[in-house]
């Protein structure tokens, strides 16, 4: 589905990579997460992949075709993001039906408030949520309305930057229940961003650990829960993450 | 250690605005923190900081503060004046908060900003001059390698790790009994974490301080502190040892921990939060 091969991300012409030589392939319906600590690069991948940052070198493919640095419309309508901050990524003064409408805007499709009303309906929110503000929402319902603002296009790829981060652990269960159900009601591609082991392991089939930059290792999340993991730094990832966890 | 606890609190309540419109964010919460780890655990709006501020007497003034006992030892930190109170921050009790980018003052280099502390704390020449010495030797106390350079350097120039291990060493230098560190290690990755409660968990043992930890983290909790409080909507709905948390008896703390998502074991469905109205009675607890 998605291929990403020799992906490298400078931020200035002599700084370091901010992510270097990175390739990996993901599969339809397949959950890939890419986990690592800040500064990592593992969100620099995730904008890359959604075109928010041109200025890559590499080749991203989606289904066998390579895909222009500046991304053509026709590519959003299948890949979709959704961002960590459900506060941050919503517009403060438009209501949820206008900011649920716009990519359908975008996408130069009928404005049809029934689509709004699936979207909402999707992500388990009641309909009355379309006339509300960001700001009369919790900030699990507004991480809902950001999914559904990604799913409202019904696309085929969903890249997902920590979605839970900022969530309390009973709305992040909540989340990531919605997140798997609508995986497998429409057989969506995922590919998330995490720095939580746990999150990672319960909703992905594969995993990928970077640092400073680098895809150092790659495995099935199986290989978490049996403790398998064989490169140095998976393993201290792991013991850091069960120190004071699980 | 001392049998007579350091904060002491019986029947806390703290609500914000006046008369009738006033809105309870803490509701009728006792406890006390002797030498000890005492963990408080809740989600958002629980009111666990709100807590931790009161203790302090850092909240607003739209923030109305009652209860039958609030005392830091002998303190009756309710009627204390400001100047009492100015005396208790900082050299008797200290706040280490979430995220240290947002909490050091960006424009001062962070050896100034520890030796600030000791410096409020002890007037005069005098102190200025054992607060370098202070400064430099709290540094190396918190782990920090070279801490001659260290403190010469500006908060952006120094790694969240670090950042974290000044504010702690910000904290200590005036020699507290009681910390009370608001997510001290929500900010930091998960290696680095180790490493901050590491270096916590040896300065309070090696101290003898008495530690309130609010987190939202149960895990971290469950391996780190003594006891924990449990806290919804502003109550406290539990109050157990850290070890028994596996044995918790109220719903909440139960749902609580299982909805938590692990590496161990799969499950195709985390269990989500049925929450029962009858938790915000008063009688629940």
């Amino acid at each position: 589905m998605i291929e990403v091969s020799n992906l490298t991300v400078r931020f200035a012409p002599d700084a370091p990579p901010a992510v270097n030589d990175v390739s990996f392939t993901v599969a339809t319906g397949e959950a890939f997460g890419i986990v690592g600590e800040s500064g990592s690069g593992k969100s620099t991948v995730l904008r890359a992949l959604a075109g928010l940052n041109p200025h890559y070198t590499g080749t991203v493919a989606l289904d066998g075709t390579p895909l222009l640095p500046l991304r053509e419309r026709g590519f959003f309508k299948r890949v979709q993001m959704v961002f960590q901050d459900p506060y941050g990524s919503l517009h403060p003064r438009q209501t949820i039906q206008a900011q649920l409408l716009e990519p359908l805007y975008n996408q130069r499709l009928a404005r049809d408030p029934n689509a709004v009303a699936a979207a909402l309906e999707a992500v388990g929110l009641p309909l009355s949520a379309r006339y509300r503000y960001p700001h009369q929402l919790s900030g699990g319902q507004r991480q809902r309305v950001a999914i559904a603002r990604a799913l409202i296009l019904k696309p085929d790829v969903m890249l997902l930057d920590e979605p839970t981060s900022a969530l309390d652990v009973s709305v992040q269960a909540e989340v990531l229940n919605l997140l798997s159900d609508l995986r497998a009601a429409r057989n969506l591609t995922y590919i998330m961003v995490s720095h939580d082991l746990a999150v990672v392991a319960h909703m992905c089939d594969r995993v990928a650990v970077m640092q400073t930059g680098r895809i150092v290792d790659e495995f099935e999340s199986g290989r978490l829960r049996d403790g398998s993991v064989s490169h140095p730094y998976s393993q201290e990832l792991l013991a850091a993450s069960e120190a004071y966890g699980d | 250690m001392s049998d007579q606890p350091l904060v002491q609190a019986t029947n806390l309540n703290i609500a914000f605005g006046h008369g009738a419109a006033a809105i309870p964010v803490v509701r009728n919460v006792s406890f006390s923190v002797g030498r000890e780890k005492l963990a408080i655990v809740g989600e958002s709006g629980a009111g666990k900081s709100t807590i931790g501020r009161a203790i302090m007497r850092l909240l607003p003034d739209a923030a109305k503060v009652t209860a039958d006992t609030l005392k830091f030892r002998d303190i009756d930190l309710l009627a204390a004046s400001e100047r009492q109170l100015m005396e208790l921050r900082g050299r008797r009790m200290g706040l280490i908060m979430q995220d240290p980018k947002f909490s050091l003052n960006p424009v001062i280099t962070v050896g100034e900003q520890i030796a600030e502390s000791w410096c409020l704390h002890h007037p005069g020449r005098e102190g200025r001059r054992e607060a370098k010495a202070r400064t430099l030797a709290i540094l190396e106390a918190v782990k920090i390698r070279d801490p001659e350079r260290v403190a010469k350097l500006y908060p952006h120039e120094v790694s969240g790790g670090m950042g974290q291990r000044v504010m702690i060493a910000m904290m200590l230098i005036s020699g507290p009994d009681l910390l009370i560190a608001d997510e001290p290690t929500s900010a930091l990755d998960v290696t680095v974490r180790l490493e901050v409660l590491k270096l916590l968990d040896d300065l309070i043992a090696s101290r003898g301080l008495g530690l309130i930890f609010i987190s939202h983290d149960l895990n971290l909790v469950r391996r780190f502190c003594d006891r924990v409080i449990i806290m919804y909507a502003g109550r406290v709905v539990e109050t157990l040892a850290a070890a028994d948390l596996d044995n918790a008896q109220h719903p909440y703390t139960r749902n609580l921990l299982a909805s938590l998502p692990s590496i161990r074991h799969q499950r195709l469905r985390l269990p989500v939060m049925q929450r029962d109205p009858a938790w915000l009675t008063d009688g629940a607890a």
